[in-house]
């Protein structure tokens, strides 16, 4: 505080408060409307109290969409993204900052040619790849002329006839959200932060390289590892584009991506007490993240952006 | 030519503004530690991972997009036609696309201003007070946990014209409010939603830039004799300018990019395509006309777009240390 400015400092109060209650008044209806019964949720005004039934409704919700699947699956999904772009992006970063060798120009600019792609963006050829995975080696096999080969020598007719698809799996909905590089940047960032005499006291002590990233590279990297996973936590809980479109069997699909069949339009009955019941469960487990781990959330958050 | 001989001056040339121009040493892009390790076969070993995934799911796909972008193909799949640049004149031709460009581009300058305007009004206050900050950042923030899907299925209750408390309010106040028939009151809705679920991103880089601003140059201003906000707009604000900067780039992708799920969730791009901003289009072409080739042009499109925005940032983030005042 540099000076007394009581009515500055009165107004900058007052500002905040109205600002949290603007931020929290949306979920306070959404809590007020998915403890009321489907007749209450109708009445112009709604309360402004929570009924009661909301365990009766979150009941309903569950055995409708199946609920626990659904957050099974988003633990899956959300989990799967932080720790395989959490492992793949230490590795990379580790090759990129401290080996020297032949093509590290050319892996970088590939490295990084995916950031800030993001997959709305190149939806259409995603899905068409992700549904045929074997597409290019079947065009490698034709083009590459083996097949002609093959059947010359042998009268085989070779055919790369198998077809596989990752529609409704895990790595379907894990894998192409892994694809992009801003965590082995921000890994970069960090490594190159470190001293140089770190490296220099393990070669001179005989540590080879991934002895020197187990014991020395991974403990440091640790604080970096929590912030960054709560937020790939966040980002893989919270997509939504991807897993609708990947999955078609409802039981495989994220908790996020369910509500929607929960969201009344047209002639149907608008239960939006149901669709708010289950709204509030779905955002609670990345909400208890975020507000048990908010320090290093901030600090993930503030870091990502460098 | 040795390292010190002097130098020809550089002829003038139009150039980036000084906090965007690039370094003389692009350090940060080719940076490596100056000690390391030998060895040809284990960093690439330890690349494979990263690699094999970028190649599958990453670059196998953005090819293909961008070969359909210069094809042309029936929707079942059966013909396919090399159409050239037909699809993106085809496409640059449409009114269609460019009321969405346009839309779009409305949609993301207001909330750019909404997020960025309040952020910086709410971080300026939070850096102010001296009680309950951390309670109230933590309030704030909560948005970022909630999935922009959600926070839309939740603001499309709070101001559905029939239930909705939101719309009651209004409705009592004399406002016929009505987003599944009006398209303004559509489009200020998805504004509403975007902004408040990406508020708390543009706050609390700023409060971080504003806690990171030396005490010691506000306290020389206010010696000087300078008022809080005279020192908030002429010394803080010129001193956080690479922040303000990078969070207009940073918001400008996510409206342009990342609300998707918003619309998705609030309006589904009407009503008479009233919200129907780019990436909503992409996926309607794409997914429910099943045009592909007008879908994977517009891709093509967004892709350059997003390109743009990536270099842009690049320059940024090489250009950040210098506003330090340590230099």
């Amino acid at each position: 505080m540099i000076e007394r400015a009581s009515w500055l400092d009165a107004a900058c109060h007052a500002i905040l408060v109205v600002a949290a209650l603007l931020t929290c008044l949306p979920l306070y209806y959404a809590l007020v409307a998915g403890s009321l019964t489907t007749a209450e949720v109708q009445q112009v005004p709604l309360p402004f109290l929570p009924g009661g039934a909301f365990v009766e409704n979150a009941r309903a919700v569950w055995t409708r969409i199946g609920l626990g699947r659904l957050l099974l699956n988003s633990v899956i999904v959300a989990l799967g993204i932080a720790v395989g772009k959490l492992a793949i992006s230490l590795l990379s970063a580790f090759a990129i900052t401290y080996f020297r060798f032949r093509f590290r120009g050319t892996v970088f600019w590939l490295i990084f040619l995916s950031l800030m792609l993001p997959v709305e963006v190149r939806i259409v050829p995603t899905f068409e790849a992700m549904t045929d995975v074997l597409m290019p080696l079947r065009l490698l096999v034709q083009l590459s002329g083996v097949d002609s080969l093959v059947q010359a020598m042998t009268g085989w007719r070779l055919e790369v006839s198998a077809n596989w698809s990752l529609l409704n799996s895990y790595s379907g909905l894990i894998f192409p959200l892994m694809a992009s590089a801003t965590a082995t940047f921000l890994f970069r960032q960090f490594f190159l932060t470190i001293p140089d005499e770190l490296c220099d006291a393990a070669r001179i002590d005989g540590a080879s390289p991934m002895r020197f990233f187990w014991t020395i590279l991974l403990p440091m990297s640790r604080p970096n590892l929590a912030a960054l996973g709560i937020i790939f936590f966040l980002f893989g809980w919270n997509q939504y584009l991807w897993p609708l479109l990947f999955t078609t069997e409802p039981t495989m699909t994220t908790v996020v991506v369910g509500i929607k069949q929960l969201v009344p339009h047209g002639d149907s009955i608008p239960a939006w007490n149901l669709t708010m019941n289950a709204a509030l469960l779905a955002m609670l487990p990345p909400i208890v993240v975020v507000l048990l781990l908010q320090r290093w959330f901030v600090k993930g958050l503030i870091e990502s952006g460098k | 030519m040795s390292e010190t001989a002097i130098p020809a001056l550089p002829p003038r040339r139009l150039s980036w503004p000084a906090f965007l121009r690039r370094k003389a040493r692009p350090e940060s892009l080719h940076g490596i530690k100056s000690s390391g390790f030998a060895g040809q076969v284990l960093p690439l070993v330890l690349l494979a991972p990263q690699l094999v995934i970028l190649l599958m799911f990453f670059f196998i796909p953005a090819i293909r997009g961008l070969a359909q972008a210069f094809l042309l193909q029936d929707p079942f799949g059966q013909e396919v036609h090399f159409v050239g640049l037909e699809n993106i004149t085809a496409l640059l031709r449409s009114a269609e696309y460019w009321e969405s460009l346009r839309l779009s581009v409305n949609f993301t300058l207001a909330t750019t201003a909404l997020t960025f305007g309040v952020g910086l009004l709410l971080a300026f206050a939070t850096d102010r007070v001296a009680r309950g900050r951390t309670a109230y950042r933590a309030v704030l923030l909560l948005p970022y946990a909630i999935a922009p899907a959600i926070a839309g299925f939740v603001w499309a209750f709070l101001f559905n014209p029939i239930v909705g408390p939101a719309a009651a309010l209004l409705h009592a106040l004399g406002i016929a409010w009505d987003p599944n028939r009006s398209g303004d009151d559509a489009l200020l809705l998805v504004i509403l939603t975007a902004s408040w679920k990406h508020l708390c991103y543009d706050y609390i880089f700023l409060v971080a830039a504003l806690g990171s601003v030396p005490r010691s140059v506000i306290e020389a201003a206010a010696v000087d004799g300078a008022r809080p906000l005279r020192r908030f707009f002429w010394i803080v604000l010129p001193m956080i300018a690479p922040t303000v900067f990078f969070l207009l780039v940073m918001n400008t992708v996510y409206g342009l990019f990342e609300t998707f799920a918003i619309i998705d969730a609030t309006t589904r791009g009407g009503p008479a395509a009233a919200t129907n901003i780019l990436v909503y289009k992409v996926y309607v072409d794409g997914f429910v006309n099943l045009d592909l080739g007008s879908s994977a042009a517009q891709s093509v499109l967004l892709m350059i777009f997003a390109i743009s925005l990536t270099v842009i940032q690049f320059r940024l983030i090489e250009r950040r240390i210098s506003y330090d005042v340590s230099q």
